[in-house]
Formats: C-alpha cells, structure tokens, sequence
C-alpha cells in the first residue's frame, strides 16, 4: 500500500502552500505609513529596574501626554532585547524604545533605528563620550537618557579595622595593589571584581588601551596597554588580594562587598540602591578608580531612547524622547533611581542632593562607552569567557584571539 | 505562490491507476481526510511553515527587521552553514563547543536516566509498601516547573551551599560547581596521573578537528556541565520511571510463570523474559531522551548561561543568543538545521542498532518469499496489492 503516504505527501504539500500563500498575502508588510497629523499613539518599551522606576517613568509619560494630547503606552520588557527583536521582525516595533550602547551599532547596521539628535538644538549639553556611544558611522542616533559610570567602594569598617586612614584611598594601581593585600584577611578579599569586560575593561582603559582604536574601525586589543592591564590583574588574581565573585562564592562584586567577604569592589552607581534594600548596615565609602600607567580611565553604561525607523508615528515618537531627555524630565527620571543625569547643567543640582555619588558624575569627564562596532557582541563573550581563566591563563594569547576574533568581526 | 486546490477535491480528479476500487474505499478516505483536515492545517500552519520559513532565513543574511521574504534580504546560500560548519573562525569555534558540550551531556544523560528509571519502575513493580507514597516521590520533579527546579539547584550548588556542606563532613572540599570549568577527563587523566591538566600532552593540544583541539573535544563536562546533568536526569528519570512501569504491568503473567517453571532464576528471568518485553518501551524512552537532550534549553538559560569558560554552552542556547542578542537570524537558524540533522541521524541509527532482529530477520524472508512470488507473476501482485 503505497498510494496513502504519497497522498498524504500530496496533502501537506497542498495545505502548506496554501496557508503560506494567505501568510504572505495578509502579514509582513515592510513600509511604515506616517499617521495623519493630530494626536498620534505611540507605544515605548522600557526596561525598569522595579517599581519606583516604572512608576517615575509613568509620571512623566503622563505629564507629557497632558502637554502633547498624544497617547502613550508604556510596556515594560522582562527581556528588552528578545522583546525588541520580535518587534523589528515582525515589522512593528514600539516607537520609542531603551537601548544599551553596547547594543547601538548591531541595532544601527540592522538599519532599525531612525536618528533624531540632528533635530535636537541643545545637544552640546549632553556628556559628548555618551553622545559619542550613540554615534555610529558619523551619524549621531540617540539622546542618552541617563549614565553610570564605575568606581571604587570601600567598606569603612575593614579599611579602619586594617589601621588605614582616608589619606591611603589608592590613587594608582601600586597603591591598590598594596591595600589589596593589607585588607586580604581570612575570609575577606581585598578587592573583588567581575570577571567581565565591563570591570577588567577599566582596567585596559587605564593603562592607556582599549579593544578599538580612537574612530572605533581598527581592532586594537593585542597592545602593549592592554596586556599591561591583564597582567596586573593576573598578578594580582594569583596573589589572592583581587578575586572574582565566583571565587568567593558571590553572585557579583556587590555582593560580596555587601557580605563581607570583599574589602572594595569597583561597581557603579547601581551598588547604592542594591547596598541601601540588601544590606543597609554596611558603611561604605566612594572613590574614583586610581589612574593606571595611562591616566585616569573608568566605564560608562548608558540607554538612550531610540526611536524606530518602521515607528509609524516618528515626529512623535521624537518628540517624546526629547521631552524625555529634557531638563525638568530628566531631573525626575534620576531622582530615586540611583542613575546620574547625562546633562551636564544637571550635574551641581544632582550633587547638592546626592554628595556621595560625586565619585561617578566625576568619572563622566574621561569615561569610556562599551565597544560600539557591529558583530562584536559575540566576540566580547568569548574575551569574557577567558577572563575567568586569566589568574592561571595567557594574558598575551587571550589578547591575540580576540584581536583575532573582533578583526574578523569588524571586518566581516 | 500559486494556490493549489485543497486536498480533498485534488485527490478526486487524480487519475487512477487499474480499475478495482469500489467507491465505498473512495468515500471512507474522503472522511478520513475530512476527519483529519483540521490537524493537518494545524501541523501545516504552525509546524510545517514556520520550519520552511526558518529554513530560508538559514540561506539568508536577514537582520531581523521586516519580512525576512523581503527583496531587501540577501540570499547567501550555504555561507551560514559555511560559517558555523567549516570556516575557521570564532562562530563555528563556539558552534563546535557547544556541540562537544552537548554531546558529552548526551553521552552522561541519556544512559543515567534510562537506568535509573528503569530501576526505580523494577522496585515500584515489586511488593513494596507505601507502592503510591514512592511513585508520587519519583515523579514529582518531573511536574515540577524547570524553574523552580532550576533556582533550587543553584541554591544547593553553590560553594557554601547544601551540597559541599554534605561533602564537608565526609572530609571533602566541593567544588563552586556553577563556576568550576575544569572539565571531568581532564581532572580524572590528572588524578591518574595520565596527564596534567595544567601542561597537557602536547599531541592533544597541537590539533583536532573542527577548529578544537583533541584536548577539547576530550575535556568531558565541565563541573558546571556534571551539574545539569545531576539535575536533568534527577529531574526527568521519574517521568520515564512511569512509561517502564505501564510497560512492566504489561509483561504476560504467564510467560513469566512459565519462565519460573523452567528454573531460570531472577536475573534470568529479568534478562529473558522482562527485558525483551519492554523493548519497546525502552526505544520510547531513550528516543524521547536523546532528543530532549540535544535541545536542552531552559536550564542553561537560567543556571549557567553558557558560562563557565563556555562548558555549559548547547546549540540550542547559543542558536538563542546568535538570533535574540546578536541578531545573527540566518546563523542561529543554520544552527537550528545541524542540530535537526544531528537528531535525525542519531535517532534513525539508534532505530538500527535497537532493531528487533528476529522480527527484522523474519520481515527479511518475507520479502524475499515476495519479491520471488513477483518475479513469477507480476501483474498479480500488483493487483493485490491494490
């Protein structure tokens, strides 16, 4: 008995072109049609850090739909990134959206964002290296919402506990090195941090290297700078005075300077709300990171608020992210949430209320954004997966691989 | 894309072949088809398409904006399987990780939890108390979300957590398991003193296959990787545990009477008369394993992420992460495709080597008998095969 399975071969064939054919004909459709002018309704998805977050962000969506008379509906993603990519795909992305620097250049060559700041006039007010994360092939993309930036932590009571005073915060790495070691005790290691890019980055930024060169087209990751960096930390990671979270059974360095088991950490901004609801009794002070061979160097993370190039209602949609970006937004938006505002105008009102962070709006002058060259998401993942052997690995080959690696990417 | 007639009214005007149908046979398969249209447009509509559609934007370079049947999409060919399969290169580096890692998570899975569940199904099939009491035990952690199972283990894992606090007091300093990459083989060959880990033989390091090296492809799993293999097959053996249990309920009382007759003791009969019983079962069970294994997912979105040192990456996450964090849709789906192949050749081989080969060595002879009778008459045969 042959002819059933052919039949039903026949059948599924038959039933498959049908349906793909009423897909085709009714979904994808490519061009975005501008809404008529009036009150347009716009959708923006946001990633939030809990319910204060949400809930400051709505405030100020509300204030502006009062002035506008458009409608705004806020969502906040559990994962932005799937979230927004299942909106690109299926070619109706939110209009206004959250986007992470180290994400603009694949979002930018995808061709998925549509570029505003050209139309914004105060633009100057911005910190110029955030504005310089969102600038891709010369074309400056997005506003920058707000900013934070790493510095070093120090828990008061082991710093006293250790006989040393405010006069030995370390301003360079010796310095660090030896306090490391005079902190690193039993169970207490002097500094942990994570074993990422986004901490042993501040380090290459201080010696002078980074993974790009200056216009962000060259890979520049096997140099003399970075491998500075690296065996500092090796050296230091082998001693046992710095460590990874993971080697003092922590989640992340803040952590395990939250429990003790770390003297100082280099976090961000971030660490003050996680210290404030995890472990408020711990007394902890804020410095600048020390200067390396290369100067004063720390990182910057940073959102802006893009706006879609399929948004159907892009003058809207920009007039949303600048009334976002704005003075008066933007002094609310980073009032409890522990983020520094990217407008410089801001910084003296910000500090006045928030004397502590002075330590991060400082690392705003020199701070380096992340890698912002398409396809090097994957390349940086595989850095970090090396750094975790670097207290037994080879600095220079780790550096010669992803010299490699981000070649080919930026390349290709 | 041109319609084509629905199936029904198509399989009418097909000519026929011969002339014997009678038109009952006719009527019973259009209400056949009829009875199953629905299922078919389902599967159709929501299994097939979308796998031919994945299969396109596998040859294609798309972004993930818009249509990917737009004509602004690149068509590229093979160069994504290219990419992950043959060129040197970081993607298929860590393709090529990924598929060690799941093959070694495989290899350990597959077996453990066939075993186990086998085991545990023999002692619920014996005169046990508490029989109900160790069936819901068992199968617990299968109806339990891989999420909560998920956080537990990470809970009980980590380096001050339950487990090392278990292994302390029998004078063992446990691993940080969740952080540990050192790799199984490779601890064990240096505890043989066969190698040491941190020097490897230098005919191990100095090539291999596919872009890693012998040492590679031979570190075993991670700690990390040993890890999910505890709570996967923790998780999923009494899941399996209750298909080998309707089976053995299933093995004829009488046989085994007869078998206890004849003198064979117990591991004779279990050999003899149990054990070829559930052989279906057991085809069930380590097909079902094989392919869940290869596409495991949840738990290393949620324990590991690929981390440490990318020992607990697998295709299907790093397929994830290529589409949803890198936007590299063709290459991801690429991915998708080898691991498809990958499952399909190990199952069809797995068929081959569980074969019934009494069954498969009679269904020989009679083809045999057939293809003679048709050498003789063949016109006859196929009239009666009709």
């Amino acid at each position: 008995m042959r002819s059933p399975i052919r039949r039903s071969a026949q059948a599924a064939v038959a039933v498959a072109a049908l349906s793909l054919a009423a897909a085709c004909g009714g979904g994808f459709d490519d061009s975005a049609e501008q809404q008529e002018s009036g009150s347009a309704s716009l959708t923006m998805l946001i990633a939030s850090s809990g319910d204060a977050e949400t809930q400051a962000v709505q405030d100020q969506v509300a204030a502006y739909e009062q002035e506008s008379g458009n409608t705004v509906d806020v969502q906040v993603a559990a994962d932005l990134s799937q979230e927004l990519a299942q909106g690109f795909a299926g070619g109706n992305p939110p209009d206004v959206f959250y986007l992470d620097a180290s994400r603009l250049a694949d979002q930018a060559d995808a061709g998925n964002l549509f570029p505003y700041v050209d139309q914004v006039d105060d633009v100057d007010d911005f910190y110029p290296n955030l504005v310089d994360a969102f600038t891709y092939q010369d074309t400056q993309y997005c506003l920058p919402k707000d900013f934070s930036t790493l510095a070093l932590e120090i828990n008061d009571a082991a710093w006293s506990a250790a006989g040393l005073t405010e006069a030995d915060y370390p301003t360079t790495w010796d310095q660090l090195a030896t306090v490391a070691q005079r902190l690193t005790t039993g169970g207490q290691t002097g500094l942990v941090i994570g074993d990422t890019r986004d901490r042993v980055g501040a380090f290459m930024v201080e010696a002078g290297g980074w993974f790009l060169g200056e216009d962000g087209s060259e890979a520049t990751v096997d140099s003399p700078e970075n491998l500075e960096a690296l065996q500092y930390l090796q050296t230091n990671l082998a001693a046992g005075s710095f460590a990874y979270p993971s080697g003092v059974d922590a989640g992340w360095g803040g952590e395990a300077f939250g429990t003790g088991k770390a003297a100082m950490t280099i976090e961000g901004n971030w660490l003050v709300g996680a210290m404030a609801a995890d472990y408020p009794e711990v007394g902890y002070t804020v410095v600048s990171l020390p200067e390396g061979p290369g100067g004063p160097g720390t990182l910057s993370f940073t959102n802006c608020l893009a706006v879609a190039a399929d948004s159907d209602a892009q003058d809207a949609a920009v007039d949303l992210a600048t009334y976002l970006t704005g003075a008066d937004a933007m002094t609310a938006l980073t009032q409890d949430t522990g983020v520094l505002p990217s407008r410089q105008s801001l910084a003296d009102a910000y500090l006045q209320q928030f004397p502590e962070r002075e330590a991060y709006i400082a690392g705003a002058e020199y701070a380096q954004g992340p890698v912002n060259a398409p396809g090097a998401e994957q390349v940086l993942l595989d850095f970090d997966s090396q750094l975790g052997g670097l207290a037994t690995g080879d600095p220079q080959a780790i550096l010669e691989s992803t010299q490699t690696n981000l070649e080919q990417a930026i390349g290709g | 894309m041109t319609a084509v007639p629905a199936p029904a009214g198509g399989l009418q005007t097909r000519p026929r072949r011969g002339s014997g149908r009678s038109s009952a046979r006719a009527g019973q398969g259009r209400a056949g088809w009829a009875f199953t249209a629905p299922q078919v447009v389902l599967v159709g509509l929501f299994v097939l398409i979308p796998i031919l559609m994945a299969f396109w934007v596998s040859l294609t370079d798309w972004r993930g904006r818009g249509s990917p049947f737009s004509g602004s999409v690149g068509f590229v060919g093979f160069d994504n399987y290219a990419a992950i399969l043959t060129e040197p290169g970081l993607a298929r580096q860590d393709f090529m990780t990924a598929l060690r890692n799941n093959a070694w998570y495989v290899l350990l899975v597959v077996p453990l939890q066939t075993v186990i569940a086998l085991g545990l199904a023999l002692v619920l099939n014996s005169r046990i108390r508490a029989k109900g009491f160790f069936r819901t035990a068992f199968y617990f952690p299968t109806v339990t979300s891989s999420v909560a199972i998920s956080l537990v283990f990470i809970f009980l894992f980590t380096g001050g957590g339950a487990v090392n606090g278990l292994l302390s007091v029998f004078g063992i300093d446990g691993p940080n398991w969740f952080s540990d990459s050192r790799g199984l083989l490779h601890l064990l060959g240096d505890g043989l003193g066969f190698w040491d880990a941190a020097d490897p033989p230098a005919a191990l390091t100095s090539g291999g296959p596919a872009g890693l090296t012998w040492w590679d492809w031979l570190s075993g799993p991670s700690i990390a990787l040993a890890a999910l293999i505890l709570l996967v097959v923790w998780t999923s053996a009494g899941g399996y545990m209750l298909m080998f249990l309707a089976a053995l309920q299933d093995v004829p009382a009488d046989v085994r009477e007869a078998a206890v007759m004849d003198g064979a003791d117990r591991w004779q009969r279990f050999r003899a008369v149990t054990l070829p019983a559930l052989r279906p079962t057991l085809f069930l069970v380590t097909t079902l394993g094989l392919i869940g294994t290869w596409q495991v997912f949840d738990q290393v979105y949620l324990i590991s992420q690929g981390n440490p040192a990318k020992t607990t990456l697998t295709p299907a996450y790093l397929s994830y992460t290529s589409a949803f964090e890198t936007g590299q849709w063709g290459r991801a789906a690429a991915m998708s495709f080898v691991l498809f192949a990958i499952i399909v050749v190990l199952t069809t081989l797995q068929r081959f080597l569980m074969r019934d080969k009494d069954a498969a060595a009679e269904k020989k002879a009679a083809r045999a008998v057939a293809r003679r009778r048709t050498a003789s008459s063949r016109t006859t045969f196929f009239h009666a095969d009709r």
